[in-house]
């Protein structure tokens, strides 16, 4: 059914097709050079790397408009790089500087562009999904017709929030996308040993929610099966559930000493990298050229380079300001 | 002048609110159908359909969520959870999301939403409904919480909470909601930043807040027949403190004893005693007394529960002690 699905795929144009190869290798470098700050002690904290899962954000970005809304996990550079977040204010929020996307205050896992209708990075599992289902409320309540898309890992599962949005938002008919990115781990306790029914499409259908199950590693197939369920949001149908299928090439957060799983495991995973996968893609379609992919590095290589500098030459939040924004009345 | 039951000026609260802005909506638990688990919302179904007053499944953590959402995108919800006790359900989304997205995100976000529920004893409901956990929520940076404990205020609050760009959680206390007294129903939203002096004394101030304000009003009135002359000070708001007007009542009759329905342990009791230690030392001519629950899940039994929480002639006794 899968193979169906991917055989009907239409072949995108060479224009998109090198977006979204863009998209994923910037979020790819960007993670490296935080990954390499970490190393050296510029960004502090935990640092969650999405690595191996960059279709899922990307392609599932893809199919969204500027005015839907984004709710996201703590892992959370991915989505708000596809979202168009400047590296530079990502970069300089991790370093914890005032000029960051939240100035500084939330870090790695709580990125918020609210401008760009990103709600932000949620560090309690499943403690975004309720609120996924009050903007999507409100949009319903006030006739605005635009989606609310949350990201969880299938790690939110467990959590009773993820079975009381579901159902608050099926019975409701809320314009809700519920995007789950199975990457096989809640840090380290594989699925297996924390649900009794592995099948997460089947769980969301308990709430009576269509729900599809494809690859996150096929960018492709993560943009359209996202935009048939935003579609079908569109339409009045309610809530939508899709799972990716994925895989985090590195450790939980940079702590992680990966006992709970094997290097072939991994190694296996690898094969599937999205991005290399993608790339031999385009070449079958002689969309993509070793120069142009080399050219396509550059160019995310000046990016990254100017991203550390907007964190490094960003300024330190006044510590006078340490109570501000508590609340808009204090 | 209007004569109404504190759950009716709570009830014309919600009435004028839902009727002056479109934004706004109740969610809760029973608050359509059933007309509200203290019949505060009874009628409202009726007369603004189920879109507004909405019944929400025994979900607390993620209707208080669904709240913060939609708080986020242009509504004015109140979300009513039925007693404090099931708050605890919610407790993730309210510490976690509800007082720190504002904070967290450097400022982008405002969550104008009100929680309202029901607290305290004294309804020989037991340790799973009658506990007083206000200052577990007076403790959180980045929301207000209000103790109505009058009629006037129970409309008055409600209406100047929806007001705040903030966070605001009421506690009603349940077994005010029969009391009645006469109320002007024109007066709009109460001030919420000041504690009031609901009776004037010189020789000692009584501090209390919600439930316990008519015990404590009782006691000064036992106290006036022996000649003491209490000072009664309702907190009102219990965050941020009015410690001002605490300060003010003991600089004149430099004795202060707290009532608090909460456990003594790490209460409103144990705050307000250490400011004035640390603001009003020198005023005090005796140590600062509490009178609070005793450190028990509540009990059922009648006589047991009513030695649990804080009574008139423990009031009155504590005051005798530091006179």
């Amino acid at each position: 059914m899968r193979a169906e699905k991917a055989a009907s795929q239409q072949t995108p144009s060479r224009e998109h097709a090198l977006g979204l190869l863009r998209q994923m290798l910037l979020i790819r470098r960007f993670e490296e050079k935080a990954a390499e700050l970490y190393q050296v002690g510029m960004i502090r904290g935990f640092l969650h790397l999405y690595i191996g899962e960059e279709a899922v954000g990307v392609g599932a970005m893809q199919a969204l408009g500027t005015d839907d809304a984004i709710v996201a996990t703590y892992r959370d550079h991915g989505h708000a790089l596809a979202r168009g977040i400047p590296a530079g204010v990502l970069m300089a929020e991790m370093f914890g500087k005032a000029n960051g996307c939240s100035r500084g205050r939330g870090g790695s896992m709580h990125f918020f562009d609210v401008s760009r209708r990103f709600y932000g990075g949620y560090a309690i599992v499943g403690g975004g999904l309720p609120i996924a289902v009050g903007l999507s409320l409100a949009d319903k309540m006030r006739g605005v017709e635009r989606v609310t898309a949350c990201f969880f890992g299938e790690g939110a599962v467990s959590e009773g929030e993820f079975h009381e949005s579901l159902n608050l938002a099926a019975l409701w008919k809320l314009p809700v996308l519920f995007l789950c990115e199975n990457n096989l781990y809640a840090m380290g306790t594989a699925l297996s040993i924390a649900q009794a029914e592995t099948e997460i499409a089947i769980q969301a259908r308990s709430h009576r929610i269509t729900a599809e199950t494809v690859d996150g590693m096929d960018v492709l197939t993560v943009e359209a099966a996202t935009k048939r369920a935003a579609e079908a949001v569109g339409r009045g149908e309610g809530p939508q559930f899709v799972e990716f299928q994925t895989y985090r090439f590195r450790g939980h957060s940079m702590a992680d000493p990966e006992l709970y799983r094997t290097k072939e495991e991994v190694e296996e995973w690898k094969k599937r990298d999205p991005i290399v996968l993608f790339r031999r893609k385009l070449e079958e379609w002689e969309m993509l050229t070793d120069p142009d992919f080399t050219q396509i590095e550059g160019s995310i290589d000046a990016e990254i380079g100017e991203a550390v500098a907007c964190a490094e030459d960003g300024e330190w939040e006044p510590v006078e300001d340490l109570m501000k924004d508590v609340m808009v009345r204090p | 002048m209007t004569r109404m039951t504190y759950r009716e000026a709570v009830r014309s609260a919600l009435r004028e609110a839902l009727s002056s802005d479109p934004t706004v909506f109740l969610m809760g638990e029973d608050v359509g159908r059933y007309g509200g688990a203290f019949a505060v919302s009874h009628g409202l179904l009726q007369d603004f359909g189920p879109e507004r007053i909405r019944d929400a499944p025994l979900s607390e953590s993620t209707f208080v969520g669904a709240g913060i959402g939609a708080a986020l995108n242009g509504m004015r919800p109140i979300v009513e959870i039925m007693t404090v006790n099931f708050s605890l359900l919610a407790m993730d989304q309210i510490l976690n999301n509800l007082a720190t997205l504002r904070y967290m995100s450097g400022g982008q976000m405002s969550m104008p939403l009100v929680v309202r529920m029901a607290t305290g004893g004294g309804r020989q409901l037991g340790a799973q409904h009658s506990h007083s956990l206000e200052v577990w929520y007076a403790h959180i940076p980045g929301i207000r919480v209000l103790a109505p404990a009058t009629v006037a205020d129970a409309k008055g609050m409600l209406l100047a909470a929806l007001r705040e760009p903030d966070p605001v959680f009421i506690f009603e206390h349940a077994t005010l909601y029969p009391v009645e007294d006469e109320i002007d129903e024109t007066a709009g939203p109460a001030d919420i930043q000041h504690a009031a002096a609901r009776r004037a004394g010189r020789d000692i101030t009584i501090v209390t807040y919600g439930g316990s304000l008519p015990k404590a009003m009782t006691a000064a009135e036992e106290l006036a027949k022996d000649g003491i002359a209490a000072e009664v000070i309702d907190l009102r708001t219990l965050r941020p403190l009015d410690t001002a007007a605490v300060l003010e009542s003991l600089a004149k009759t430099h004795r202060v004893v707290v009532v608090d329905e909460g456990w003594r342990t790490c209460s409103l009791s144990a705050e307000i005693s250490a400011r004035i230690m640390e603001e009003g030392f020198d005023d005090l001519d005796a140590p600062a007394a509490r009178v609070c629950s005793a450190e028990v899940p509540m009990p059922y039994a009648k006589h047991l529960e009513e030695a649990a929480l804080p009574q008139v002639a423990g009031i009155v006794a504590s005051v005798r002690s530091i006179l």
